[in-house]
This record gives C-alpha cells, sequence and structure tokens, in this order.
C-alpha cells in the first residue's frame, strides 16, 4: 500500500479538476490529481466539436484542443496526475482527510489537508425517463453513442430518433448525419428546447432535422435491436396524448434527457446536496458543508460552458490551498423564477467583495430582472434582455454593499417585466 | 372424474369451448376472443382427481410463437447421451450438475445464448420461506428442502446467499391480534420454523426504520436471498467443471418417440440421442412434454414486473417485507384498473445481495411466453401502492425495471414427477415462484429417480465446489491489493457505479461456460447494472470483448440474436482512445 501526502488532492482529471489543480499549484498548493481514466481531459476528449473556449482563450476550440490547453499547463506546474486510479472511499480523521484508491499498483492512501471534488456529472438513462416496451440492443444515452463515434469511430446507427433536445442530443444530431446516418427528429418533451440557441441552429436547423416540441418517446419496440419507436405528443402536465402516437421505424433511440452531477463521494462524506443543483450545497469559495472539501464544475452544477467551468474551479482550486473553515453563513434563499443558482450561502468570515454568482432562470423570459433582496429589500438588481434556462447567467459581485449581517435574510429571485 | 360438472363450469365462461376427458386429463378446445377467457376456463378445469388440465383453446387473431436461435448447424448431430436436459434455467442448471454426480454423460440444451435467460433472471431472488403454500403441494416439499439446501450450495459453489428474513407486516390491530396465531399454526403444520410475531420494537431491531403504520409483523427467520443468475451460472459452471456439456443457441425442435420411449430429439443443431430426458423447459415445458408424449398440463404465462432502486437507497429495506393483505389497500394506493387477470400476493420491498431495493413484482395473464414489454399503467401501480412499503421511496430513486414470465400451470403446481406415458422423460415442469427455492430440491429428487430407474454409478470424481475471483470491490483493502499485485487488470475500475474492474471482466470471459455478450458479462460480474446503467462502461467492455474474444466490437452482441451495438466504421472510421 503507496501512501501519498498532499495539500490539495483532486479528484477527477476533466476541465473542472485540471482547472482547479492548476490554480491550487499556483497559489502554493502541493496538489495532485485523482483521475479513473487513462488519460487526462474527462468528456471533453469525446467532444470533437468546436465552440469552447470562446470566453476564457477568446478563440473557439474542440473540446480536446481545449483540455489539452489545460493538460500542458498542468505538465507545466508538474502537478502530479495518478491516472487510471479510482477513489473507493474517504474518510476524515482529524483536520486531514484519508482518500483510498485502486489503481493498478494496488491500492493507495492519499493523505490532504483538503479536497476538490471535480467529478462531473453522469447522463439520465432511458428508464430513468420511463420509456417503456423492450430492452433491445440501441438504446443509447448522446454521451455513449458520442463515445463509439468519436473515440471508437464506430457507428451505432444507421437510422435513430433522438429524445431530448439537450446540448449533447443536439450535438449527436448533427455528428450521427455528417456520418451517414439519417435522424428521423429530435423529440422534446418540454416545450422550449433545452439546449443552446445556437446549438438548434447550427446542429438541427443547418441539417434540416426537424424538432418536434412537446413531444416524448412512450416506448420502443424490438427484441434483439431495437425496430422501432413510439412517439406521441403530450399535454402542459407532460403526459403522453391518447391518440398522437406515432410509430417510427428506425435502429436506435438516442437519449439526451438531462445530466445529473455526480456525487456519490460527497453524499457518503455526509455533505449537504442542494435540492435545486443536485450538487453539494456551497458558500463563496465553493466550500461544501464539510470544512476542506471543495466542489466545482458539473458535479456542483451542470453547466452549459467549460469556460464557466474553468473559471469556477479555478476559483476552487485557489480557495483549497490553506482554507478558511467555515464561520458565519447566511444562506440565500431561492426565490421565484429560478431553477438553480451557486453559491447558496456567504460566508462572513471570508472575503465576499469578489463573489461569483451563477445562476439559471426557471423559464423562458423576455426583459426580465435578477434581484437581492436582504430582509425583504432589494439591495441589487440587474436587468437581462433576455433569459432562458439551457442558458446559465454568470455575474462577479460585490456582496460587501449589500449590508449582509449574521443575521440577515437573503433571497436571489428574477422577474418577469 | 365428474366431466360434466367440469363442462358446466367451463361453459358458465365460454359456452361455445369443448371439454372432454382425454388420457386422465381434461382437455379444452375451441377459440375464445379475450385472453382473460381462456385463462379462466383453464382455471374452471382444474378437479384434484385429474391429471391436468390440457387448456388447448385458442385466441382469436394471435398465434404464438417462439423466439428462435438464429444459429443452424450440425454440431450436435448423431450425438449419443446418458441424459439430455431441455432448458438452461436455475431448474436445468440445477439438474446437469446434480446428475453429474452420477456416472453419465450429460447435456444440456438451451435456446438462447446464455444460461438464465428467461425466468431466471427476470426474478428477484427471494428465497421462499413457504408460509403461503399448502399441505399436498409440490411447491412445498421442494421449497422446504430447497430452502435448506441453500445452506450447502453457498458453500460448494460460492455464492452470495444472505438469510435475510421475512417479514408480512401488520396496518392494523386486528390483524396483529387475529393473523398471528394462525400464521402460527401454519407454520407448525407446514414444519416451517422461525415463524414468530414481532411487536413494532422488535421490528425495528430487524428493520429500523419501518413503515410508519407497522403496528407489528410476522417474522420469518428462513427467508433470504440470492442472486439467481449468479446462481444459475455457477450451477452450470460447477457442471461443466464436472465434465457436463452444454449447448447454447439450441431448441429443441421435434421429438422422435417409440414403444413409449423418446428416441430421438431433434435440434437446430442436429439430431441427438439421449437415454434419458429432463424436461426443464421453464414457460416452453408443456410444448416439450407434449413432443414426448407426457403433457398432463398446460403453461399460462403470467407476466410479473419489478422496480430496481439505486443502492444508495439500500436503506429503505434491510430485509425483505410486505404489507399484510388482509386489510384492504388505502383508497390513495390502490391500483388503477387494468383489464387483464393477475394472481399474486401483491409484492413488496426487498434488497437484493447486490444492495439494490426490489420494489414489486405485480402479476397479469398474458398469452404470449416471451412478453417481456414493460408499461407505464404497471410501473406506476406498483410505486403507488409500494410507497406503502418503502415511505420515502421516490421515482428518482427507480435506475431500471424489468419483466419477467411466470411458468404457471392451472394447478398452480410444479410437474415433478417420472414420466407417465413416456418413461424415459422426467417432468420439472410449470416451475414458477418459488422455482429459485425449490431447484435445487427438485434436482436432488430428479437425480434421485434416475438413480434407481437406470442403477447408474456414482461418479467418484465429482467436485461440488466451484470458485470463482470474488466481488473485489467487497473485500478488505490488504485482500484487494493481494489480487491486484497477482493481476495489474484487477487495479483498473471500468465500471464506476458498480466498481468492477477489467480483470474481473476478462475472469467472467473465462469461465467454464463461454458467453461473451455484454449483458453476459453484466449478469456475471455486474459492470452496467449501477446507476449509469452502463451509460459510461458499455462502450469499454464491448471493446474488452472484442480484444479478448479476438473479434471486431461491431460483432460484440449486447444479449441475443442480431443485438450487435454498432454497425461499423464511420466514415473516418478508426480506433482514437
Amino acid at each position: 500500500m503507496t501512501e501519498h501526502s498532499y495539500d490539495v488532492i483532486v479528484i477527477g482529471g476533466g476541465p473542472a479538476g485540471l482547472a482547479a489543480a492548476k490554480s491550487a499549484k499556483e497559489n502554493g498548493g502541493n496538489v495532485a490529481i485523482i483521475e479513473r481514466e487513462p488519460r487526462l481531459g474527462g468528456i471533453l476528449k469525446q467532444c470533437v466539436h468546436d465552440g469552447f473556449g470562446l470566453i476564457r482563450f477568446g478563440e473557439k476550440l474542440a473540446g480536446p484542443e481545449y483540455s489539452e490547453r489545460y493538460i500542458d499547463f498542468v505538465k507545466e506546474l508538474n502537478i502530479d496526475a495518478f491516472t487510471l486510479t479510482f477513489v473507493t472511499k474517504i474518510a476524515k480523521e482529524g483536520d486531514k482527510y484519508i482518500i483510498t484508491a485502486v489503481s493498478s499498483a494496488g491500492i493507495e492512501k492519499f493523505i490532504t489537508k483538503s479536497i476538490v471534488l471535480a467529478t462531473g456529472c453522469r447522463e439520465r438513462t432511458a428508464k430513468q425517463v420511463f420509456i417503456q416496451g423492450t430492452r433491445p440492443a440501441g438504446v443509447f444515452t448522446a454521451g455513449t453513442a458520442q463515445n463509439f463515434v468519436n473515440l471508437q469511430g464506430k457507428l451505432p446507427t444507421k437510422k435513430c430518433v433522438i429524445l431530448g433536445s439537450g446540448d449533447i442530443g443536439l450535438i449527436m444530431a448533427r455528428r450521427l448525419t455528417l456520418e451517414g446516418a439519417e435522424v428521423e427528429g429530435v423529440y422534446e418533451v418540454k416545450p422550449t428546447p433545452s439546449g443552446l440557441t445556437r446549438n438548434i441552429h447550427q446542429c438541427l436547423h443547418d441539417f434540416d432535422i426537424p424538432l418536434y416540441l412537446s413531444h416524448t418517446v412512450t416506448r420502443v419496440f424490438g427484441v434483439d435491436r431495437l425496430e422501432a419507436v413510439e412517439v406521441a405528443k403530450v399535454d402542459e402536465k407532460m403526459n403522453p396524448i391518447k391518440g398522437t402516437e406515432r410509430k417510427i421505424e428506425c435502429d436506435a433511440l438516442i437519449l439526451s434527457v438531462g445530466l445529473i452531477p455526480e456525487n456519490e463521494l460527497a453524499e457518503n462524506l455526509g455533505i449537504k446536496i442542494n435540492g435545486f443543483t443536485k450538487g453539494p450545497d456551497c458558500d463563496q469559495t465553493f466550500m461544501t458543508s464539510m470544512d476542506g472539501v471543495f466542489s466545482c464544475g458539473n458535479a456542483l452544477n451542470v453547466f452549459d460552458l467549460v469556460d464557466y467551468v474553468s473559471e469556477c474551479s479555478e476559483a476552487a482550486g485557489k480557495n483549497a490551498v490553506g482554507y478558511t473553515p467555515s464561520g458565519k453563513n447566511v444562506q440565500i434563499k431561492k426565490g421565484k423564477g429560478l431553477l438553480s443558482y451557486i453559491p447558496h450561502r456567504i460566508d462572513l468570515t471570508k472575503d465576499y467583495s469578489k463573489v461569483l454568482l451563477f445562476f439559471r432562470a426557471a423559464k423562458d423570459m423576455d426583459k426580465a430582472e435578477l434581484k437581492i433582496m436582504v430582509n425583504g429589500k432589494e439591495a441589487f438588481s440587474k436587468k437581462y434582455s433576455c433569459l432562458r434556462p439551457p442558458e446559465m447567467q454568470r455575474l462577479e459581485m460585490d456582496f460587501t454593499a449589500l449590508g449582509i449581517k449574521e443575521n440577515s435574510e437573503i433571497e436571489i429571485l428574477v422577474e418577469e417585466k | 372424474m365428474n366431466i360434466k360438472k367440469i363442462e358446466k363450469k367451463v361453459h358458465e365462461i365460454a359456452p361455445s369451448v369443448k371439454v372432454e376427458e382425454y388420457n386422465g386429463c381434461v382437455r379444452l378446445t375451441g377459440e375464445l376472443d379475450k385472453w382473460a377467457d381462456v385463462y379462466k376456463c383453464g382455471r374452471a378445469a382444474v378437479c384434484k382427481d385429474s391429471l391436468g388440465v390440457l387448456n388447448d383453446i385458442t385466441l382469436k387473431g394471435y398465434t404464438s410463437q417462439m423466439k428462435m436461435p438464429s444459429v443452424k448447424d450440425n454440431s450436435l448431430d448423431g450425438k449419443k447421451v446418458d441424459v439430455l436436459v431441455i432448458g438452461g434455467g436455475i431448474t436445468g442448471c440445477a439438474i446437469l450438475r446434480e446428475v453429474m454426480r452420477l456416472n453419465v454423460s450429460a447435456l444440456l440444451v438451451e435456446k438462447a445464448n446464455d444460461v438464465a435467460m428467461a425466468s431466471s433472471s427476470r426474478n428477484d431472488g427471494c428465497i421462499h420461506v413457504g408460509i403461503d403454500l399448502h399441505k399436498g403441494q409440490q411447491k412445498l416439499k421442494y421449497v422446504l428442502r430447497g430452502n435448506e439446501l441453500y445452506d450447502t450450495l453457498k458453500e460448494d459453489l460460492d455464492i452470495q446467499f444472505k438469510r435475510w428474513a421475512q417479514m408480512v407486516m401488520f396496518s392494523t390491530k386486528w390483524e396483529k391480534t387475529i393473523i398471528p396465531p394462525l400464521f402460527k399454526l401454519k407454520a407448525k403444520m407446514l414444519g416451517i420454523k422461525q415463524v414468530e410475531f414481532y411487536k413494532t420494537v422488535d421490528v425495528k431491531n430487524y428493520e429500523p426504520d419501518p413503515p410508519s403504520w407497522c403496528t407489528g409483523a410476522m417474522f420469518m427467520g428462513t427467508g433470504g436471498v440470492i442472486s439467481p443468475y449468479k446462481t444459475t451460472v455457477a450451477l452450470a459452471n460447477n457442471a461443466i467443471e464436472n465434465g457436463a456439456e452444454i449447448s447454447l443457441s439450441t431448441v429443441v425442435l421435434g421429438m422422435e418417440t417409440k414403444d413409449g420411449k423418446v428416441v430421438s430429439v431433434s435440434t437446430n443443431r442436429g439430431t441427438v440421442y439421449p437415454k434419458i430426458v429432463v424436461n426443464a423447459a421453464g414457460v416452453f415445458s408443456d410444448k416439450i412434454a407434449e413432443m414426448a408424449g407426457d403433457r398432463t398440463f398446460t403453461i399460462h404465462p403470467r407476466k410479473g414486473t419489478d422496480i430496481i432502486l439505486d443502492k444508495k437507497k439500500a436503506g429503505y429495506a434491510l430485509s425483505s417485507y410486505n404489507r399484510s393483505y388482509f386489510a384492504p389497500l388505502p383508497e390513495a394506493n390502490r391500483p388503477d384498473v387494468t383489464e387483464d387477470v393477475g394472481h399474486t400476493k401483491g409484492g413488496g420491498v426487498m434488497r437484493t445481495v447486490d444492495n439494490n431495493i426490489l420494489v414489486g413484482p405485480d402479476a397479469h395473464e398474458v398469452p404470449d411466453r416471451e412478453d417481456y414489454t414493460t408499461n407505464m399503467l404497471d410501473i406506476n401501480n406498483m410505486l403507488k401502492k409500494q410507497v406503502l412499503c418503502a415511505e420515502k421511496m421516490t421515482k428518482a430513486d427507480v435506475i431500471t425495471y424489468f419483466s419477467g414470465i411466470r411458468a404457471a400451470t392451472y394447478e398452480e403446481d410444479f410437474v415433478v414427477r417420472r414420466g407417465i406415458f413416456t418413461k424415459n422423460i422426467y417432468e420439472a415442469a410449470g416451475i414458477q415462484s418459488p422455482g429459485i427455492t425449490a431447484a435445487p430440491a427438485i434436482a436432488e429428487d430428479i437425480v434421485k429417480w434416475i438413480r434407481e430407474d437406470y442403477k447408474f454409478e456414482d461418479n467418484k470424481s465429482f467436485n461440488p465446489k466451484y470458485t470463482h475471483t470474488p466481488r473485489l470491490a467487497d473485500l478488505p483493502d490488504e485482500e484487494r491489493e493481494k489480487w491486484i499485485k497477482k493481476n495489474a487488470a484487477y487495479g483498473e475500475i471500468v465500471c464506476r457505479c458498480e466498481e468492477v474492474s477489467k480483470g474481473e471482466i476478462i475472469d467472467a470471459l473465462e469461465q467454464p461456460l463461454h458467453v461473451a455478450t455484454v449483458d453476459g458479462v453484466k449478469r456475471r460480474v455486474r459492470p452496467g447494472m449501477g446507476r449509469c446503467q452502463g451509460g459510461f462502461c458499455s462502450p469499454t467492455v464491448a471493446k474488452i470483448i472484442a480484444e479478448h474474444e479476438g473479434i471486431t466490437v461491431e460483432e460484440v452482441l449486447k444479449s441475443d440474436g442480431n443485438s450487435n451495438l454498432v454497425f461499423g466504421d464511420t466514415k473516418g472510421g478508426n480506433d482514437n482512445d
């Protein structure tokens, strides 16, 4: 059993973990990354489309190019990266954490003062959206289909239906079309698309792929390989409407029906999970409910832009070095019009003059206003010409200007004008 | 038997049905519009002094079909064996292994490309106590003995078997007063041990967070749970190690009988000449018995669906329990009405050996023997009802669900016997719930009869022990490290949700029974069984299979038939990983 000792351990070597490790090291921390896959880069390795890095680097990069930049930073900074190493448990002993991991070398123990959880997210599956019928081959999440196409060079379908207009689904609609497969249509249960507007245009409109809103796939047919799917219109409660069913012959159903932050390690540690983001509850330093454990990237809150993942992770990495334990926390209450937001609280014993605030609106809104209420009074507001749930908003805010005290009540809300 | 009386009962349901006595059985013929009526006629024809019901009523507009293997060759043609077992479920595999205790040659044929592909994988793995059974039933005899045998099987086959007790929980005061004495009396009559009444405080010692309505429970200490498919695979592997042969993707097409004996059995892989035939063909066991001229029963397929919850929610139930069905269900939990007829005591919640909570099953009579489809109504009904048992359960806990078909006879009993009309056949038919529990005991009896009837000698070299790589994630660090030092692939985690290493996947591919499909590997060592349902690992598992088997990824199957995952190279196609 090998033992390693660090100031900061970053779990996960995707875009979040790489950025967190980089900034931890730049801020004087002795840091290492633990990554379960054979190489660094996370899911970006299979995202060969471009559009990454516009904010961070001011240019359009492909996924692997974006992650390559951060892998280079990590190499230049001589950060230790343990790949093909899988964390099995984390225990707290005194003011230290002991991480147990499995690798082909055996069992490894990492003793560390702080941890950054950068474990990403997973895709919701067909059964988690209650698709019925048989259990054939040919039901793939968009990420699985993307793995086959972009990493293994294998075509998982000749003709498919895509359920869900999330970004990976849209990207895969285009990718599969380019590879010669027919995408019969993209079906979205909600009345509005789930993906970025630019992806609706560039991936569907430009390729004449129809998008059916307020539609869902109800069941699949085929014993061995998928042979057809049944689609139906849905009512306002998203229940299929009888009589609107249509059977479509195809060989695959590809799903892009949502991402779930992966927080099993955090949950096992007893870290508090936020009901709306499904990631750890965090303060403005991205510290979770447990002193010394930080969370960032898609494990904290599913982002749509990797640029913001990098930004929040860099902050988390920096704060993890010689962290300040939890002090006087003031919760930020979720008001109307919001789907999710981070941070969930402000720790008044830490710097709160430059707080990174991310939020999503609960629905499409033209002309909206973000408001932060302190003790029922408006302390801050910002106008937006348009807010959409798929597009996460970012702002940097000086919370010290809001006159917050330990017993203040803070509420964040969005009003449609 | 009073055929007139039976006829009267049947005609009350369907006057057009012809009712006759046939070879000591009650035979029904005709055509009806509704499957529920076909089923009801079959039930009405049950009578104690007949050999059984032959329900040959057809359903209008429906032709029954059987899923056939895609291969056809002569690999078995002309083969002579002492014992031919038909069907690779837990019963067939248990018999195959047991018969290797004799000095015989044995072959098992299974139409799917793996064992445990029907009821033995579409199953909750419950080791039953037998309290719901009756004196005189074959089910009772085999459940009691089978339940006992699992302690030895666990040691011999290195399988996961937990004696986690079962409880029937009461929701009213009157139930806890009236029911326990009756339960105890029945348990005494049937010879079931460890049946006791538990007050709520005692329930909490066993099940710390019982449902809020629980007023007490019948505790049944002899209950348990196994993995039904892993157990079947272990039985098959041990049988092969002892010299048995298993031919997968092999379907029985017909039999030649002469002088009351099966002479030959034709399959899609040639004609086999067995001395003895054992029918363990599950939902098709009546068809096999018919081919052999020994049919006295009819299988009516009864579908059930089970829901699997994330193992994070394992705390919902530490054992297995249900709500006593004597008190009516609250209005809000009653199922939305479905048209078909069913027959179940209502299911419940249970923890599997792999720490998932199973919710269900339900029961519906269906015409198709391989109807493994699920539907929203059944799922909603079960969640609605069982949220009584797992009160914190939400839809977000569900990771998957599946359906299976019970091979029920109209007599609702097993058909385990020597041939009646055919001398060299042994029936292990109509094995439905609690068949998993009963399988080892059925095997014991069948082989005892074969030994007596054919005077085979003992196989002195029979080794009952089967060992395999343990589940490494369950080992203490020091032990796990020893395995990794032996083989670095044991340290390479492929399935993040279930923590399965590449080494364990390769071991699964190298077991005596060779099955190189994604689902085959999944059933053996669990990659893809977790909350992401193979989203992350299935491309890697497919690649490991391809590399190990020396085939391309497009040749790798998910399950059976043409269940290929991918169709060939992309335009630029090559492996970029």
